[in-house]
């Protein structure tokens, strides 16, 4: 990971871009309303930085993450402040009193949010294997509510053994129609594997 | 100024810190990681390690961060703790933390990291013949705790599960 110039960082910003591209659309037809989507931010950051990242270790989200294989291996996530999950997730069932932290309706809206983070990751996966050539095969997401740090840190799991620091591809979504204040992100974070940005640059003819 | 003093010590994912009284200890966001604290409250001494993984042999690079590990990182706690002035013969320890936050179909060795955290950490505690005291540990929650080396209480909060002390 040493030799990865900005250069390189501006390319996998290409692949936030299309990724989030094709989720946001997704997710504007879902729910029927504009969606728009944030220049990505491509860092390379510790292990510290990354659980900080999206409002805090302790701010509570709604996380679906998928691991991906093929040519390229990583973990995803699609991150959800709570409100946000909820809003979205009421929408979707068509229940006002939806609440993730409580027992009403839980297990609808648990399967409508991962139905939500499995179509939005899957669209941004396929855009990203259509716009590489690679071949990818994402897990089923999984589903968790908790603090952002302890749900971040799991994917970070498999890259910690190889490195202490991990290369982030950080795509953020919101609501058009929302003011600036109001404005709640989703994020998507990619995180490559160390040893696939090779496989990832090739298929991109950057060497 | 009485209180001047006091003061909450961060210790950040993959990091480890030690704390005097009355100041306390804390680490957020425990997912499948595990927060070990090892302390000598009569001098009210304690150390905190935040974990990620059990066994340094999987580093493949070379610079690491032995705080990362539970076989590196324990051993480095306990020689801290002795040369911040702490007895060996008087530390004891509190854990928590080895959550498994997704519960996936495939049960594959990341997906059980959280409980080989745990086993790792209680098996380097063992060999320094340092009993756990308390342990919360296991379960899908996320953890943030604090502890308190003049009481010896571990605080424990999580999103679904309220607050405790052990």
């Amino acid at each position: 990971m040493t030799n990865i110039t900005s250069f390189h960082l501006d390319v996998l910003k290409e692949i936030g871009n299309i990724g989030a591209a094709h989720a946001a659309t997704a997710l504007s037809g879902l729910l029927n309303t504009k969606i728009d989507m944030r220049v990505p931010a491509v860092e390379m950051v510790s292990f510290e930085e990354m659980v900080e990242r999206g409002g805090g270790v302790e701010q509570v989200v709604a996380g679906t993450y998928l691991q991906i294989d093929g040519d390229a291996e990583g973990g995803m996530f699609f991150i959800l402040p709570i409100e946000q999950a909820n809003r979205f997730i009421r929408r979707l069932i068509q229940d006002e009193r939806f609440d993730l932290q409580k027992q009403n309706n839980l297990e609808l809206g648990v399967s409508a949010m991962q139905e939500l983070g499995n179509i939005l990751s899957g669209s941004y996966l396929s855009a990203l294997s259509d716009f590489t050539g690679l071949k990818i095969y994402p897990t089923p997401p999984a589903l968790s509510v908790d603090m952002f740090g302890a749900i971040i840190s799991f994917g970070l799991i498999e890259l910690s053994q190889v490195s202490d620091h991990v290369i982030v591809i950080d795509t953020s979504i919101f609501e058009e129609t929302m003011t600036e204040a109001e404005q709640v992100n989703g994020h998507f974070f990619l995180l490559p594997n160390p040893e696939s940005f090779k496989a990832i640059f090739k298929a991109l003819g950057v060497s | 100024m009485i209180i001047g003093s006091q003061s909450v010590v961060k210790v950040g994912i993959a990091q480890m810190d030690i704390v005097k009284a009355p100041s306390t200890i804390r680490t957020s966001g425990l997912g499948s990681c595990v927060g070990v604290v090892v302390y000598d409250q009569s001098k009210g001494i304690a150390g905190l390690i935040h974990i990620m993984l059990p066994d340094s042999k999987v580093a493949k690079s070379g610079t690491m961060n032995i705080a990362k590990f539970a076989d590196t990182g324990i051993p480095a706690l306990i020689e801290a703790l002795k040369k911040a002035g702490a007895s060996s013969y008087k530390l004891k320890a509190k854990i928590a933390g080895g959550a498994q936050m997704f519960q996936f179909t495939s049960s594959n060795d990341t997906m059980r990291i959280g409980p080989r955290n745990v086993e790792a950490v209680i098996e380097q505690l063992r060999k320094y013949m340092i009993p756990v005291l308390a342990q919360d540990t296991g379960g899908n929650s996320g953890r943030t705790i604090e502890f308190n080396p003049e009481t010896g209480l571990l605080n424990i909060r999580t999103v679904n599960q309220g607050v405790k002390d052990l």
